[in-house]
């Protein structure tokens, strides 16, 4: 077992707990949160090919990553707000409640 | 001093021009501008006949192109000859007679100006139709005289039967209007030119007549005959022919000096006047021999069948401007007969001497209706001889010229003209025959009119109240039946000035006094009879029968004063003659009328059938095109549920379904 | 003539000016709105003063636009487009005069409404097939909201049915042009070009590909059997709307046949003249048959706008001189006729009564009540009945005497088309007008006008029907104005080819 292959495990083990969470959960937190942990098993994805893969080359996978991160953090203000603005409406975060938008 | 051709419009122009002032301005010193432009405009035609007498063989033109139409340009122009010339002094003259009348006849009505309006429009198309050297023109005038008239009849439009017959008036005339626009389509497409005379160039000069006459269509007819039939329609329409003569009885609706100057002296003249004016194209086939048939025998048949049905129905009227309608159809009928058999000089002579009497009673009708308080049945009226001298002397001359009394007065000589061409005549009697009789049926009705209206005692309010009119309007009746009785020795076979005028290889033939007699001794039995039947036991009350409606007191009364075998037999002829005119009048009203009628309601019906295949079919089409595109909108936005987790689900299934693919695919 | 481009440029200008205008108050739109139609129409006329007939097209403006595709900002006129310009900006002008009493929204509808002004210029100016294409496309938005807007009757349906044809017309057109330029190896849009790239096409490819543009055109020129939305379209737009929409949107279509079909593939043009020509009599008499039965006094204006454009086409379908002038000659006129009727009808009549069922208008004295509206009337239906002395009777005439040249069987039933005009306008005057003429209208009419108050006609309605009255007259006198710029035109390398039916 090499540390790629290491690295791709624990990655596959994240992004299956953050799908988990974001298909299982109704609140609209934890539901994000899911979605985190997928975005960073990505990440965990980038910085392990880079390092350990058959190219070395300058930081690809590390500004893939900070790329990432940037938008990932842009991605939570947006949802936390979005929540926020559910909650005002709905007077809860229940996700199987927010169906105003149905055809 | 003569009027150049190149200035001949200002014969219409000036009534054009006041009928523009009237259009702007509602001020009642319209009627008098009026009046000055038709006298201006009668001095000038005076001017262009002088011009024209000097070599009456000439055909003076003018022409312009009028637009492009893009092979070539579209022209039009003006002509002056003998027959034009003369049309327009008629014209103009018994117009401005009938202006001045109008100026006390429509004293009291509100819409005093925009009247003098309508009637310097249709003085202007008319007199522009006349002058016109192009079958265009001619159209564009003839189309704008239907126009002027329909404006005239329907002048006073709050009397629905008014706005029904103007309404009966422009759509029977344009039946006929639409052959006559065929044929001048035709005609265009033939020859490439539609002026008349254009140096060798013209529709009516010999190139073109012979090109015409030399192609046969496939029914065997000759082109010419084609479009000359075609032409001949749009005559049948204005002039009131049978079968479309129905709309001229109606149009007595309109005041009465609109009936006369338009439905009486002039409009329904200008069939006359355009079968006259295109005689070359109309007798171009006249001498081919293997045709079906020559366009001027059906003119002469046609012409035949209103000269006798006109009159057989006049004598089943009571409203007098009714019988003076018919009278008007059978009369024209008597001109286009005369067209038919070959004579058109016969046929514009009889067209001027009728224009004035005819013009003359129905100013007498006018007068009598005005003094009368718009009483308009005769049964209504009688009495009127002493109360209404001027309008009753007049009237008289106007009758006795119409009748054709012998001599002295104008209509004999014109309705002799008409005759003697129609003995000569080689293909048929039967139209003579029909003239023959109308010519009784004419001085019967005629006596009638005259001694059911002016004879006897009053019988109603309105007649014994009656007075004579102002000078304004009894001294046009004045000169009118003073010209009623000149006219008519401008073309007597002893002094065919006319004729000659019209037709420079005219050569008088004599003889034919045999027939001029038989034509003497009919007027006096029609004038008898009707003497006999109306004027020897004057009418009571309005409420009697006509001795011609109910036999038996009308024969019972003449067995027992008369014992006489010739009153009986005036009766039983009178009934059959009634009877004739009642059939014909039946015929008249709801064959004729109910095949107008029928095309109408078929016509209808299918607007409605086409109207039902639009909004069901070829509206469902779309509809249903619409529905389905709209129908899938709707399948697949109820997959919207708007369930986040649902769509999450569908994600991440189809990023597993893709990270198998990819896998099982073998990529790379 | 230079500045003739400025007319596309005003009216866009004066769109957003007319917008921003509208948010400060309804009479500073109104204002906006009326002085760009007036000086985009003066622009017209002032090029038709110095405008010398010719034969050729006058290329005004020529810039590569996207050269990669070899599409050119390309605008060219001749006398036909001149004529279409003048008329555009007589119907503009006083489509504005009769919108005068907008009061919802007033910016934006003068904005929506010189926007599709702006595109109608450039449709009648362009010289390259993508441009036209594109001031089509721009043509059509804005009439969409016009109706949905500011309608009546049932105007959803009216608009989107009226957008529907529209854009599936201009699909086929966009597939015909597009097929001509892969197929056809045309090197860019220019009609020319195009023209010379269809020729490579196989005979049965002309054919195919004109019937997709030709269909595609003539369904906004309302042909039968893809007429259906005119009526509808006309009932439910707004008075203006509707007035541009007959006087002006129909001719983009009949134009589109003329300026590009047409010429693009004669013989595509010589294969389907029987079916074109067969449609168009159809229509004629179709329409007209079904104008004499309706009860809504506009549809029957409606129906009387198809079939005045069946004439159009039926000259455009005999395709010889007199016939296609007669057809330019017959939009201008059409464009000036129906426009009046729809003044009339829409903005006197329906605005004041607010009703158009001929059955409720017989019950009111309309000529006392609305004595101008009702000579108005009178004239325009003359006019539209073909009577001499207006613009419909030399336009009429010229195309009858060209179709009687190509088959006189058409001739007869197109002649007959004019008579059935006679009785269905007659009717609707009689109805509509004179209804109350009836013998019970002696009893009660000294209170009828006090009964029904209607408020006057204004100023701007006057001034309206003046200028479109004098137009009418002024064509009807003397054709020549227009067929003098018309006739020279249709000799053009480009549009001559349509006589010799594919001989190029």
């Amino acid at each position: 077992m090499t540390p790629l292959h290491l690295c791709l495990l624990i990655s596959t083990a994240l992004f299956c707990i953050g799908l988990f969470g974001a298909l299982a959960r109704s609140n609209t937190i934890l539901v994000l949160l899911g979605i985190e942990l997928m975005l960073n098993a990505a990440n965990i994805n980038f910085i392990a090919f880079w390092r350990y893969g058959p190219s070395h080359g300058a930081a690809n996978g590390m500004i893939f990553v900070l790329f990432s991160i940037a938008v990932a953090a842009a991605e939570a203000a947006v949802g936390l707000a979005l929540i926020i603005a559910v909650y005002r409406h709905q007077k809860n975060i229940r996700l199987q409640e927010a169906t105003v938008l149905k055809g | 001093m003569t009027l150049p051709v190149q200035l001949l419009w200002l014969i219409p122009a000036l009534p054009l021009l006041v009928a523009g002032i009237g259009a702007l301005t509602r001020h009642r010193g319209v009627a008098l501008a009026a009046i000055f432009a038709m006298a201006g405009s009668f001095a000038l035609s005076c001017l262009a006949l002088a011009g024209a007498l000097q070599d009456p063989s000439v055909h003076a033109t003018y022409n312009f192109a009028w637009f492009d139409l893009g092979h070539g340009a579209l022209r039009l122009g003006f002509l002056l000859d003998p027959l034009t010339a003369l049309m327009t002094t008629m014209v103009t003259f018994v117009g401005t007679l009938i202006f001045i009348f109008s100026l006390g006849y429509m004293k009291e009505d509100k819409n005093f100006s925009r009247f003098f309006c309508f009637l310097s429009l249709f003085a202007a198309a008319m007199l522009g139709l006349l002058v016109a050297n192009s079958l265009l023109l001619l159209f564009v005038c003839w189309e704008l005289v239907g126009l002027a008239s329909y404006l005239l009849i329907g002048f006073w439009f709050h009397k629905p039967s008014a706005a029904a017959a103007a309404k009966k008036a422009f759509i029977t005339t344009r039946i006929g209007d639409l052959g006559f626009l065929l044929g001048l389509l035709w005609l265009a497409d033939s020859t490439g030119s539609l002026l008349f005379y254009d140096g060798g160039q013209g529709v009516l000069e010999a190139t073109a007549l012979a090109s015409l006459s030399g192609q046969t269509l496939a029914c065997g007819l000759a082109l010419s005959t084609a479009i000359g039939l075609l032409i001949f329609c749009g005559a049948v329409g204005k002039s009131g022919q049978f079968p479309l003569h129905v709309w001229l009885p109606d149009a007595m609706e309109g005041p009465t000096p609109v009936s006369a100057l338009i439905h009486a002296a002039t409009m329904v003249a200008a069939g006359v006047f355009l079968v006259a004016r295109v005689y070359p194209l109309m007798s171009a086939d006249a001498l081919l021999a293997a045709v079906p048939v020559h366009a001027l025998t059906v003119v002469a048949f046609i012409g035949a069948i209103t000269a006798l049905m006109g009159a057989l129905i006049a004598c089943a009227q009571n409203d007098i401007k009714r019988i003076l309608a018919f009278s008007t159809v059978s009369q024209l009928g008597y001109m286009m007969l005369a067209l038919g058999v070959g004579s058109s000089t016969a046929a514009i002579f009889h067209l001027l001497t009728h224009a004035f009497f005819k013009a003359l009673l129905f100013l007498g009708a006018g007068s009598v209706i005005h003094a009368a308080h718009h009483e308009q049945d005769i049964r209504q009226l009688g009495g009127l001889r002493t109360k209404m001298k001027v309008t009753f002397a007049t009237f008289a001359i106007g009758m006795m010229a119409l009748s054709g009394v012998p001599f002295l007065f104008s209509g004999f000589w014109s309705k002799e003209a008409i005759l003697h061409a129609a003995h000569e005549w080689d293909v048929s009697h039967l139209p003579l025959y029909a003239g023959l009789c109308a010519v009784v049926l004419t001085a019967f009705y005629m006596t009638r009119l005259v001694a059911e209206t002016f004879f006897g005692k009053p019988r109603s309010h309105g007649a014994e109240h009656a007075h004579e009119n102002s000078a304004v309007m009894t001294a046009p009746l004045v000169i009118l039946a003073v010209c009623a009785v000149l006219l008519g020795f401008l073309g007597t076979p002893y002094w065919p000035w006319l004729q000659k005028t019209l037709d420079p290889h005219y050569e008088a033939t004599h003889g034919g006094l045999g027939l001029m007699l038989l034509s003497i001794g009919l007027v006096g039995a029609g004038l008898g009879l009707g003497w006999a039947l109306y004027g020897r036991k004057l009418r009571t009350t309005a409420a009697a029968r006509d001795p011609l409606d109910t036999a038996a007191p009308a024969v019972m009364a003449v067995l027992a004063d008369r014992l006489g075998f010739d009153e009986l037999y005036a009766a039983t002829v009178g009934r059959l003659n009634s009877a004739t005119a009642a059939f014909a009048d039946f015929l008249d009203r709801y064959v004729i009328g109910g095949l107008v009628t029928f095309l109408a309601q078929l016509g209808i019906f299918s607007g409605g059938v086409n109207r039902q295949v639009d909004e069901a079919n070829l509206n469902g089409g779309f509809d249903a095109v619409s529905e389905s595109v709209r129908g899938s909108g709707l399948f697949y936005s109820r997959k919207q549920t708007g369930e986040t987790h649902g769509y999450l689900r569908v994600v991440a299934v189809a990023f597993v379904l893709l990270a198998l693919v990819l896998a099982l695919g073998g990529v790379r | 003539m230079n500045l003739l481009p400025y007319t596309i440029y005003l009216s866009f200008v004066g769109a957003l000016l007319a917008l921003v205008a509208g948010m400060k108050s309804a009479a500073a739109a109104r204002a906006v709105a009326l002085l760009t139609a007036v000086s985009a129409w003066g622009v017209a006329l002032y090029a038709a003063f110095g405008f010398t007939p010719s034969s050729e097209l006058l290329t005004l403006v020529n810039v590569p636009w996207i050269p990669q595709l070899g599409i050119n900002y390309h605008l060219a006129a001749d006398g036909i487009s001149l004529t279409l310009l003048v008329l555009t900006g007589l119907a503009a002008t006083c489509g504005v005069l009769f919108s005068w009493n907008i009061e919802e929204r007033t910016g934006e509808f003068f904005a929506f409404y010189l926007a599709l002004i702006g595109g109608v210029y450039g449709v009648f100016l362009s010289a390259d097939a993508f441009v036209f294409f594109v001031f089509y496309e721009i043509a059509i938005v804005p009439k969409y909201f016009l109706i949905a807007n500011w309608g009546s009757t049932n105007r959803q349906y009216g608009a989107m049915k009226l957008a529907l044809y529209s854009f599936a017309g201009s699909a086929l057109v966009l597939a015909g042009l597009l097929w001509i330029y892969s197929t056809g190896y045309a090197s860019n849009f220019g009609l020319d070009q195009l023209a010379q790239g269809a020729a490579t096409l196989s005979h049965t490819g002309q054919i195919t590909v004109f019937a997709l543009i030709f269909t595609g055109f003539a369904v906004l020129a309302g042909m039968f059997p893809f007429h259906t939305w005119a009526p509808t379209g006309h009932v439910a737009a707004p008075t203006g709307a509707s007035m541009l929409l007959a006087g002006v949107v129909m001719k983009l279509g009949a134009y589109g046949c003329l300026r590009v079909a047409m010429p693009l593939l004669p013989a595509g043009l010589e294969f389907w003249q029987p079916v074109i020509a067969g449609l168009a009599v159809a229509g004629i008499l179709y329409a007209g048959l079904v104008a004499l039965v309706q009860d809504d006094f506009k549809f029957v204006i409606g129906y009387s706008s198809v079939s005045h454009m069946g004439f159009v086409l039926l000259g455009l379908a005999a395709a010889n001189p007199s016939a296609v002038a007669g057809a330019v000659l017959q939009m201008f006129s059409h464009g000036v006729i129906a426009g009046l009727l729809f003044a009339v009808v829409g903005r006197m009549v329906y605005e004041r009564t607010h009703t158009r069922q001929l059955d409720e208008l017989k019950k009111l004295p309309l000529h006392r009540l609305l004595p101008f509206a009702a000579v108005v009337f009178v004239i325009a239906g003359l006019a539209s009945m073909g009577m001499p002395g207006f613009s419909g009777f030399p336009a009429e005439l010229t195309i009858l005497v060209g179709v009687w040249n190509y088959s006189a069987t058409l001739g007869v039933l197109a002649a007959l088309g004019v008579f059935i005009a006679a009785a269905f306008t007659l009717r609707a005057i009689q109805v509509s007008f004179f209804g109350q003429a009836g013998a019970d209208a002696a009893a009660h009419t000294p209170d009828a006008a006090h009964d029904h108050p209607l408020s006057p006609i204004t100023w701007p309605e006057k001034t309206g029907a003046f200028l479109l009255l004098a137009a009418t007259l002024l064509i009807g006198l003397k054709p020549d104005l227009l067929l003098n710029w018309i006739v020279p035109s249709l000799q053009s390398p480009l549009m001559k080819v349509i006589f010799h039916g594919g001989a190029r």
